[in-house]
């Protein structure tokens, strides 16, 4: 038996072999799910990295039009490259904790207004210069100021104060934030030389590699930074990530064994891959989710009673099995899954009731006028076909939902955050507090509901300087319940990141914070030849 | 003057003033467009302040015709200017997509012009028996087949299956030309089936067409061979419009490739010009634009004085 554990172990942790189906084998062997975990962990640090080589990548989600600016940073490619290329002050890692990375201790006052960032000593950058305290202040500066445009403009904006004293970074908060930390692992927010106030776009940071040849919507190649100050990432000498934004031609490259992992793997397809030899799948539950949104100040539906008729005619399940190919999990009308620390999994799931629906919908006093959804294709993969499936149940329930298509240009600017009811996608955030103040607080910028009360925000701000997180738990729960019963938001969906890897790449860790192990892939995996 | 020198002058100035007409319409269509550049670079975080300051830094307060003559003598003399989307200067980036689209497109012609007079004449000296209903019934299968289907099945048995070469045509700065040759094999297979069965079918059909005359009739009363007929008597006298066709799948085969750019990961022209369309990159729209209408209208002058030049009436007047 133990030669038949032993077997499955080393498939398993080279990735041959899911982690479900290692469990699955090994209780068929007599071994106890949690036991088989445990085996499975150890065997994947067991598994020594291999040096050199080039590692290569094939990623959808890069244009010709991508900078090396992090502020600007908005779709997969440039934050791929910007994870290879930068470091930010931590990392969040798979398990939902914080990475020290630049920094290499925090501390907060009991109120979680003031933190204190010690500043790792000797980290380089490529061009040879030291990473001070000072450099870190500048680039949370840079980002404060609108004109740079950041992504990470929300996040930094409650810093009332900075400044550097020796190897120290102190930053003041308008009001205590106990998530601090996470936030800074946010992708925009690498420290740069100078904080890149001088050239934004220079690509020179303090990561585990060096760009080489940057050809926005080409191809990005880098090599090992020699003096990178962790050993335990950079194993490859050169990696380089290869834009092929074409389903077809990104699964071809990887069966072709042209690259060695992608993104992206069209649900429709994953079947048919499995059996593709050389190959395997990664599916990891991540925080993405699809929705769609209704804007609670508009009519019809500022009515709620109108609202959760719709949230009622959504067949969640069927959406998972069709839309998403059964890798993903059913979402309950607030932004929060089981992939976040402190999540409720007691709040009861929605179902699809029909019955229900349409009592709501007789409440709410609809005139029995046309409800328009807006859709566009590129909204999220699969985004008119889920629409559609949407209108069969809505119209089953005798609500007149009805289906109007957009075109994918302008779609962004045109209809989402401007019509009422449209469908959209959202990426996900590090920790609860972060998601919703970024996109349910009644003044944040993409409240794309337009969801507006008092209580919530009060909530919310209370929870976010909560330091106790039993009290912080219940506090997050009650926001997930008024949101899930008061919202504009139908969350018919959370996906999963469905990745794959060529069988010789070594050292992957499902991660999901984002895609490809959080955009470090290339970084931490090796090549086995 | 010499007629065909005259000719000849005449069709180049009429292609530059073309291209003036091209440019303004450039130039003016975007004008029109609601928001200009500098509002398109700043987005939705627009203060009125900034755009003011923008528009001064970027000259929009001029009038409108010295711009446009500005903006004219700078793509002259090869200064496009910089892209909004990520600061990079227009020239130095097309010119490398354009000599990547140059390249796939000169070999892309070099194996399928040839290949296809050569199909055509055969066509025509076996017209209506098995050879002709052969060359014709593969050509036109593989120019029904949308490009994209193609692609794919090239991909899928030629890189996927049989792994002969590679599933993607990555060319960058600094490859050797075997290289680069290698690596657009995929895509020339595919752009040859799909220009192929039109040249080839016009100059069948030309050809055919010069052969009802009297002059075909006594050249085969002479004796001479059907394939010395057709290449010495009938081909000179069929150029004209199997030119025409020709120039129109070259122009096809430099500015109509983005669907086999985007399957073989081939960075040309095409998806650079589709990206930046994408983010309303306006100064990067006009000026690939503008080398799109430069290389059709070049190509069709080309055609025309080649047209010219093939015709004796015209070489040796009386």
């Amino acid at each position: 038996m133990s030669e038949q554990l032993n077997y499955l172990l080393a498939r398993a942790a080279k990735g041959l072999m899911s982690r479900r189906e290692f469990v699955g084998r090994a209780g068929a062997l007599g071994v106890s799910a949690a036991l088989a975990s445990t085996l499975l962990a150890s065997a994947a640090r067991a598994e020594e990295p291999k040096k050199g080589g080039l590692l290569r990548s094939g990623m959808a989600g890069g244009e010709s039009t991508n900078s090396l600016d992090p502020a600007l940073a908005a779709s997969e490619v440039p934050f791929a490259v910007n994870m290879m290329w930068g470091e930010m002050l931590v990392d969040v890692n798979a398990k939902g904790e914080i990475d020290y990375r630049i920094a290499e201790e925090i501390s907060s006052s009991p109120d979680a207004t003031e933190w204190k960032f010690k500043i790792r000593k000797g980290v380089e950058y490529h061009d040879g210069s030291t990473v001070t305290a000072d450099d870190v202040v500048a680039t949370l500066k840079r980002h404060t100021d609108e004109k740079s445009q950041s992504g990470a403009l929300g996040i930094v904006k409650d810093i009332i104060d900075m400044k550097a004293e020796g190897d120290m970074v102190t930053l003041k908060l308008a009001s205590g934030n106990a998530d601090l930390p996470f936030l800074m692992g946010d992708y925009h927010l690498i420290i740069q030389p100078g904080g890149g106030i001088e050239n934004p776009t220079a690509g020179i940071g303090a990561g585990p590699y060096k760009i080489v040849a940057n050809e926005p919507g080409i191809r990005h190649t880098f090599e090992k930074h020699a003096n990178y100050f962790d050993s335990t990432m950079g194993h490859a000498d050169q990696t380089e990530i290869i834009v092929i934004n074409d389903n077809t031609a990104r699964t071809s490259a990887l069966q072709a064994g042209q690259i060695h992992m992608m993104n992206r793997v069209d649900p429709k397809i994953v079947g048919l891959l499995k059996g593709a030899p050389g190959i395997s799948i990664q599916a990891v539950a991540g925080r993405g989710h699809y929705v769609f949104i209704m804007h609670c100040d508009k009519a019809p539906f500022d009515n709620n009673d109108l609202r959760m008729a719709l949230k009622l005619s959504v067949n969640r399940q069927e959406m998972v099995d069709k839309i998403l190919g059964g890798l993903g999990s059913r979402g309950n009308d607030f932004p929060i899954n089981a992939a976040y620390p402190l999540f409720d999994d007691t709040i009861p799931q929605r179902e699809y009731d029909a019955a229900a629906a349409a009592e709501a919908y007789k409440k709410s006093g609809h005139d029995g006028s046309p409800i328009v959804l807006q859709v566009a294709a590129g909204a999220f993969p699969g985004a008119i076909e889920a629409a559609q499936l949407f209108q069969q149940s809505a119209n089953a329930a005798g609500i007149p939902l009805e289906v109007k298509r957009e075109p994918d240009d302008g779609y962004w600017s045109n209809v989402w955050n401007v019509a009422p009811f449209c469908a959209s996608y959202w990426g996900g955030r590090p920790v609860q507090d972060q998601m919703y103040s970024t996109a349910y607080l009644s003044t944040a910028d993409w409240n794309d509901t337009k969801f507006k009360d008092p209580k919530f925000d009060e909530t919310l701000i209370a929870a976010r300087a909560e330091l106790d997180p039993v009290k912080r738990k219940a506090e997050y729960s009650e926001l997930a319940n008024n949101l899930r019963d008061n919202g504009g938001l139908i969350c018919p969906m959370f996906n999963d990141f469905v990745e794959a890897k060529r069988d010789e790449v070594g050292g992957w860790q499902p991660d999901p914070n984002g895609e490809l192990m959080n955009g470090r892939a290339l970084a931490k995996c090796w090549l086995n030849t | 003057m010499h007629p065909v020198v005259k000719l000849v002058t005449q069709r180049l100035a009429l292609g530059l003033l073309l291209m003036l007409a091209v440019s303004a319409l450039i130039f003016f269509g975007v004008e029109a467009l609601p928001g200009d550049t500098a509002q398109a670079m700043l987005g939705q975080s627009a203060t009125p302040e900034a755009l003011a300051n923008l528009r001064e830094k970027m000259g929009l307060n001029e009038p409108v015709l010295w711009r446009y003559g500005h903006w004219l003598y700078g793509f002259l003399t090869g200064d496009m200017g910089v892209a909004l989307t990520n600061g990079e200067d227009i020239a130095k980036s097309v010119g490398g997509r354009l000599g990547n689209t140059l390249f796939l497109a000169f070999w892309a012609a070099l194996i399928s012009v040839p290949l296809a007079i050569l199909l055509g004449l055969l066509a025509a000296r076996y017209n209506g028996r098995w050879p002709d209903r052969l060359i014709s019934g593969v050509t036109l299968a593989t120019i029904s087949l949308p490009e994209f289907v193609a692609g794919y099945l090239v991909l899928y048995f030629l890189a996927v299956k049989l792994q002969l070469f590679p599933a993607m045509s990555m060319v960058f700065p600094g490859m050797g030309v075997f290289e680069r040759l290698s690596a657009i094999i995929l895509p020339v297979i595919v752009l040859v089936m799909v220009v192929l069965a039109h040249m080839m079918r016009m100059t069948r059909a030309a050809i055919l067409n010069v052969m009802q005359s009297a002059y075909i009739e006594t050249a085969e009363l002479k004796g001479l061979s059907p394939l010395t007929v057709i290449w010495r008597h009938a081909f000179p006298n069929a150029i004209a419009p199997v030119v025409n066709v020709v120039m129109l799948n070259l122009a096809y085969l430099v500015v109509g490739v983005v669907v086999v750019e985007v399957v073989f990961v081939y960075p040309g022209m095409g998806q650079y010009l589709v990206d930046h369309v994408t983010k309303r990159d306006l100064p990067v729209v006009q000026a690939c634009g503008m080398i799109f209408a430069a290389v059709y209208i070049g190509l069709n002058i080309l055609a025309d004085v080649v047209s010219i030049l093939a015709n004796p009436r015209l070489r040796h007047p009386k």
